[in-house]
């Protein structure tokens, strides 16, 4: 019996099995940021084991709330910081250099094909976007992470969802997942990993395939792998190119992490995506989603364009487009926060925010900002927001508020609405 | 008889209860455990409940569909045991909430849909307490009316989790 992407990466990275069930592996990168890896630390100090396992495959930022807002994240930024400087890791983002930590590191060539990483946070299954097994972990995985370089995980089940047809005008990566995700449910995927193939996912960019593995866990999946091929190449190659002859080596190594033919999956699916139509969910779950034509009777508050589903240069140029010479309705309050530095550098450079600060939108820094309401952007009782983060749940982002999840494009044609409304219909 | 898992059930009779709404991510930026004690379950969807009232001298959670569901924080589960919480039975988990309950030496349990269905039933509504019996690996659920033995199954990673007291002391000491 062959093998499935997760199921070649488990055996190549083993280092014990504890029962039937789970597997412990050996990991090629740790990522922390400042809100989980704090408390992870304190325990090892507090254990006399303040040690890291290899400084080199520690990468460390800052991310959810910075600049700091008060005397508490200040403080949580100064462990990290301290802690960094203290064991050598080098590969740590503070302010002025730091972003989203799932755009940040893919861009700072920190992701290869058949990588095991693992986080403190549930959307480090961006990272499977590059081909790699990246999963989301709490602090207790993290600390063992750190200390030893080895996590424990339930053997993986996986789900090949094969994403075919032609993605229709206004129609784009947030779409696919969020009606691949309505079809599985928010539990659909527990304890698998979704293999995203096919025509669509192959002509996508790297930047579409993160948004589409970002959202893996809102369906319950530990990760969401796309398979490394050219595109995966082209943007990791400035990082690898040392360590192969040409290109075509490059391409011939990264097949080791593709699935045999024969592999044994949990469950195929077909997801033809001609007739998709922009999708807005409507509830307090990421799996009741609905197109934004019907959804046209909500007002909203805030637009918020960012996060590490949508904050990247591809997402902002997509909503650019739309709110090219326009402007946002003023009861709406717009805002926008590029995901990284160098998202903000080339958003400059090409004119995009010059847009979104011609349309009325307020820019920040790159922050995770008002995507779990812990920063900035936090709405107010009754408020509604059209966002292009990942979640959904009640008083995610703000106590009281309503989120409503869609693409960038449906986000800027609603910030320009005042109401829900898709960008194809805009003309607005 | 080990009882460091038994006592008062409080039953959350929905589905995908999610770590937002177990400990909001704005407390995240507190450095102690016990500073999320008053948070527990603050955000919480679910008619009649209200967290002050309901959680006081409870140490299990029953509850329905993919709890835990959500965020990585490990809050959820140390809001849970600062509030004398060790144990959640459901019909089923969100991967990370459950392996964090373990990790940190704590329990989360499955039992079959039609068990759930019938532990609801008969003790829902009514003041209610487990025993749980590791030896046996058995649940014995009371009320004033009623007695129902349940058993359950673990992992041996599970097993192992539980007896060594966490995952920090299990992997410093074999890896």
């Amino acid at each position: 019996m062959g093998k499935t992407v997760v199921e070649k990466i488990m055996d190549a990275h083993l280092v014990d099995r504890l029962g039937e069930d789970m597997v412990v592996l050996r990991l090629d990168a740790v990522f922390c940021h400042e809100i989980t890896t704090p408390l992870a630390i304190a325990d090892l100090v507090a254990r006399g084991k303040d040690r890291v396992f290899d400084p080199s495959r520690i990468k460390a930022v800052i991310d959810h709330v910075s600049p700091a807002k008060d005397s508490k994240t200040a403080m949580q930024g100064k462990t990290l910081r301290d802690w960094a400087r203290r064991h050598g890791i080098q590969d740590f983002f503070d302010i002025g250099r730091n972003g989203i930590c799932h755009a940040l590191f893919p861009e700072k060539g920190f992701v290869r094909p058949g990588y095991t990483i693992i986080m403190g946070d549930s959307h480090t299954c961006t990272h499977g976007a590059f081909g790699a097994f990246a999963a989301g972990v709490g602090t207790t995985d993290l600390e063992v992470g750190i200390l030893k370089g080895v996590c424990a995980f339930p053997r993986q089940k996986t789900i090949r969802i094969e994403v075919t047809g032609k993605l229709p005008e206004g129609v784009y990566a947030k779409d696919i997942v969020l009606s691949i995700i309505g079809e599985l449910g928010v539990n659909g995927a527990t304890n698998h990993v979704i293999e995203f193939c096919g025509p669509v996912i192959d002509a996508l960019s790297m930047e579409a395939r993160m948004t589409i593995c970002n959202m893996a866990i809102e369906a319950g999946a530990t990760c969401g792998i796309c398979y490394p091929d050219e595109t995966t190449l082209a943007y990791l190659w400035p990082f690898i190119r040392k360590e192969y002859p040409d290109r075509t080596h490059c391409l011939q190594d990264f097949q080791r992490w593709l699935p045999d033919a024969d592999a044994d999956y949990a469950r195929v699916m077909v997801h033809d995506v001609s007739g998709l139509k922009p999708l807005v969910t409507f509830g307090f779950k990421p799996d009741q989603v609905q197109p934004a034509e019907q959804m046209q009777d909500v007002q909203v508050d805030q637009v918020y364009i960012g996060s590490c589903t949508n904050g990247r240069i591809e997402d902002l140029r997509i909503a650019a487009d739309v709110l090219k010479g326009k402007r946002i309705q003023p009861k709406v309050r717009g805002i926008v926060s590029p995901a990284t530095p160098s998202v903000f550098q080339q958003a400059l450079k090409e004119g995009i925010l010059e847009v979104f600060l011609d349309a009325g939108f307020c820019v920040t820094n790159p922050t995770c900002g008002a995507c779990l309401g812990m920063s900035n952007g936090i709405l107010a009782e009754g408020e509604v927001c059209a966002s292009t983060t990942n979640r959904n749940f009640n008083g995610r982002m703000g106590k009281g508020g309503m989120v409503h999840l869609m693409s960038p494009a449906t986000a800027a044609a609603t910030a320009l609405a005042g109401h829900i409304a898709p960008a194809e219909r805009g003309g607005l | 008889m080990n009882h460091s898992f038994s006592g008062g059930i409080l039953f959350l009779d929905r589905d995908d209860i999610n770590t937002d709404e177990i400990i909001p991510a704005k407390y995240l930026t507190e450095a102690s455990r016990e500073a999320l004690k008053p948070y527990l379950l603050e955000d919480l969807r679910l008619d009649g409940f209200s967290p002050g009232r309901d959680l006081s001298g409870k140490s299990v959670l029953v509850s329905k569909a993919n709890f835990g569901c959500g965020s990585s924080r490990e809050h959820a589960p140390w809001a849970l045991e600062v509030n004398g919480i060790r144990m959640v039975i459901a019909k089923s988990f969100a991967r990370i909430f459950k392996q964090n309950m373990f990790n940190c030496g704590m329990m989360a349990v499955s039992l079959p849909e039609e068990t759930m269905e019938e532990l609801f039933r008969r003790f829902s509504g009514r003041s209610a307490v487990v025993m749980t019996d590791l030896d046996r690996s058995v649940f014995e659920f009371r009320s004033d009316t009623d007695l129902w033995k349940v058993p359950f199954t673990l992992t041996e990673f599970e097993w192992r989790m539980i007896r060594s007291g966490g995952w920090v002391n299990y992997a410093d000491a074999n890896y």
